[in-house]
């Protein structure tokens, strides 16, 4: 089975307005795929499904082959939300402790992954006077314990500065070598190139499903910009 | 449910705690502070053991009804409940992991009241010193459970805190300290029948008056046990793993 995450005629409705209208995709094992597409257009909700805490209207997620956010795969699947979900009145060091007790792991596992995210030097700082980069990477940390086989992870880099930027995607491409599974959701397009496959989303609909390259092709352009315009116009004369 | 994270979460919200050094010095020493004051407002050693006594566990009750509450929607709302709810934990291990941290905080401030009533400012009970802190620990987890509860009716912190005098001050005005329950309205006191409050500080004043344990007061302390498990289950059904 090389499907780690299956998403089947999926409908959301949120506060009565649906956000996503029969969605069908499917990530490959040990890849990392780019879902892309400008703010609204319905990445965190898919995120949430696949992680299992967003209430579905119908369609189905299969999750390494189970039922998303069945018991089983609350071990085996990590989740970074958008905003930081971290204790910010506890240290980077106790943050990582206490969530690699809750995820069976130990103190050890929490110093590796406090390294991984390049924190080393603020270990003994409260979260509270990290800036909102670092907070992000602390909440990353706290992902990566446990050793998940799948990794959700919304808008990770988000003002990050470049080299950070950079280390990260080496890291996830790593993970991925690994055998880790990676969907990593961003709005910003040159991200996009660091992907096995991008989803990308507009409107709660998926435009496209491709490797980065394909993608290029198609729209016969290197800027991935003009790329999502391109394709935007194309489904446009379709309909 | 699983030992291993409920500790991890007793540890985790004691550590928070123990970072915020005013809160802690609130926490301890507040209660002792209102019964300094309660003493010299009455100045009477009669009225003191009466009406102090009770009150040594409504303070614990009203306080950590509000910490509880503000930090349970903190959870809710910085989203590491979210997160911790995709984790393996159990929702007992949260809300048994918050019940263990609390209890803790409620052991150390109702010993520092109860100490403080009975060595600077005379009381004098029949019942032992210990069963007093008994119950005001007892009542600071029921404060706790109450709070756990009601957070998940509030949006923001500000609504949190308004939860205090709409849940706690009617159980304060029907226990029975201002005016005995069986001199109040019928339909009032069936009211204060099924408050656990009541029964708080009914244990309380037969600890005052009466030197053995009596079944009675095993019965009040089971309510106020009993009612504290209900609180907990309810709060239980207010943590959703799946939101809209």
């Amino acid at each position: 089975m090389t499907q780690a995450i299956e998403v089947t005629d999926l409908v959301v409705k949120r506060g009565g307005k649906e956000v996503i209208h029969g969605l069908t995709c499917s990530v490959s094992r040990g890849s990392v795929t780019g879902l892309l597409g400008p703010s609204g257009s319905g990445k965190t909700t898919l995120m949430r499904c696949m992680v299992g805490v967003q209430i579905m209207t119908s369609g189905s997620v299969r999750v390494l082959g189970e039922e998303a956010g069945s018991a089983g795969l609350r071990r085996r699947v990590g989740y970074v939300t958008q905003s930081p979900s971290v204790y910010s009145d506890l240290t980077v060091r106790e943050n990582a402790r206490y969530f690699a007790a809750v995820l069976g792991s130990d103190a050890r596992a929490a110093e590796r992954a406090i390294d991984d995210v390049g924190l080393d030097k603020q270990a003994a700082q409260m979260v509270s006077t990290l800036s909102g980069g670092e907070r992000a990477r602390v909440s990353l940390a706290c992902a990566l314990l446990g050793g998940p086989e799948l990794l959700i992870l919304d808008e990770p880099t988000v003002g990050l500065d470049p080299v950070l930027r950079e280390e990260l995607w080496g890291m996830f491409a790593s993970l991925a070598a690994a055998g880790t599974t990676l969907v990593v959701s961003s709005h910003v397009m040159d991200e996009a190139g660091r992907c096995d496959r991008i989803l990308l989303l507009r409107d709660g609909d998926l435009i496209a499903h491709d490797s980065p390259d394909a993608l290029r092709r198609a729209a016969g352009t290197d800027d991935l910009d003009q790329m999502f315009l391109t394709l935007i116009r194309a489904r446009a004369e379709v309909a | 449910m699983s030992w291993r994270i409920t500790w991890a979460t007793a540890k985790r919200v004691l550590t928070q705690l123990s970072h915020d050094h005013r809160t802690v010095a609130l926490l301890v020493l507040v209660p002792s502070l209102l019964m300094i004051l309660l003493r010299f407002v009455f100045d009477d050693d009669a009225i003191f053991d009466s009406i102090g006594l009770p009150l040594l566990g409504v303070f614990p009750l009203i306080i950590m009804f509000l910490v509880t509450s503000v930090a349970m929607l903190r959870e809710r709302t910085s989203g590491t409940l979210e997160r911790l709810l995709t984790t393996p934990m159990h929702k007992l291990d949260l809300l048994l992991g918050y019940g263990i941290a609390f209890a803790v905080a409620a052991a150390i401030q109702a010993g520092v009241a109860t100490a403080t009533a009975y060595l600077l400012l005379g009381l004098d009970t029949q019942g032992a010193w210990y069963w007093v802190v008994v119950v005001a620990v007892g009542n600071a987890v029921l404060g706790m459970a109450l709070g756990l509860f009601v957070s998940a009716f509030a949006r923001s912190e500000f609504q949190a805190v308004q939860f205090m005098p709409l849940v706690v001050l009617p159980q304060f005005l029907t226990c029975g300290l201002l005016i005995a329950r069986d001199q109040m309205a019928g339909w009032l006191e069936a009211i204060s029948n099924v408050l656990p409050m009541s029964y708080a500080v009914d244990a309380l004043k037969r600890i005052g008056v009466e030197t053995e344990v009596s079944g009675t007061l095993v019965r009040d302390l089971s309510i106020v046990f009993g009612a504290t498990l209900v609180a907990l289950g309810l709060g239980a059904l207010t943590l959703r793993r799946r939101s809209d």
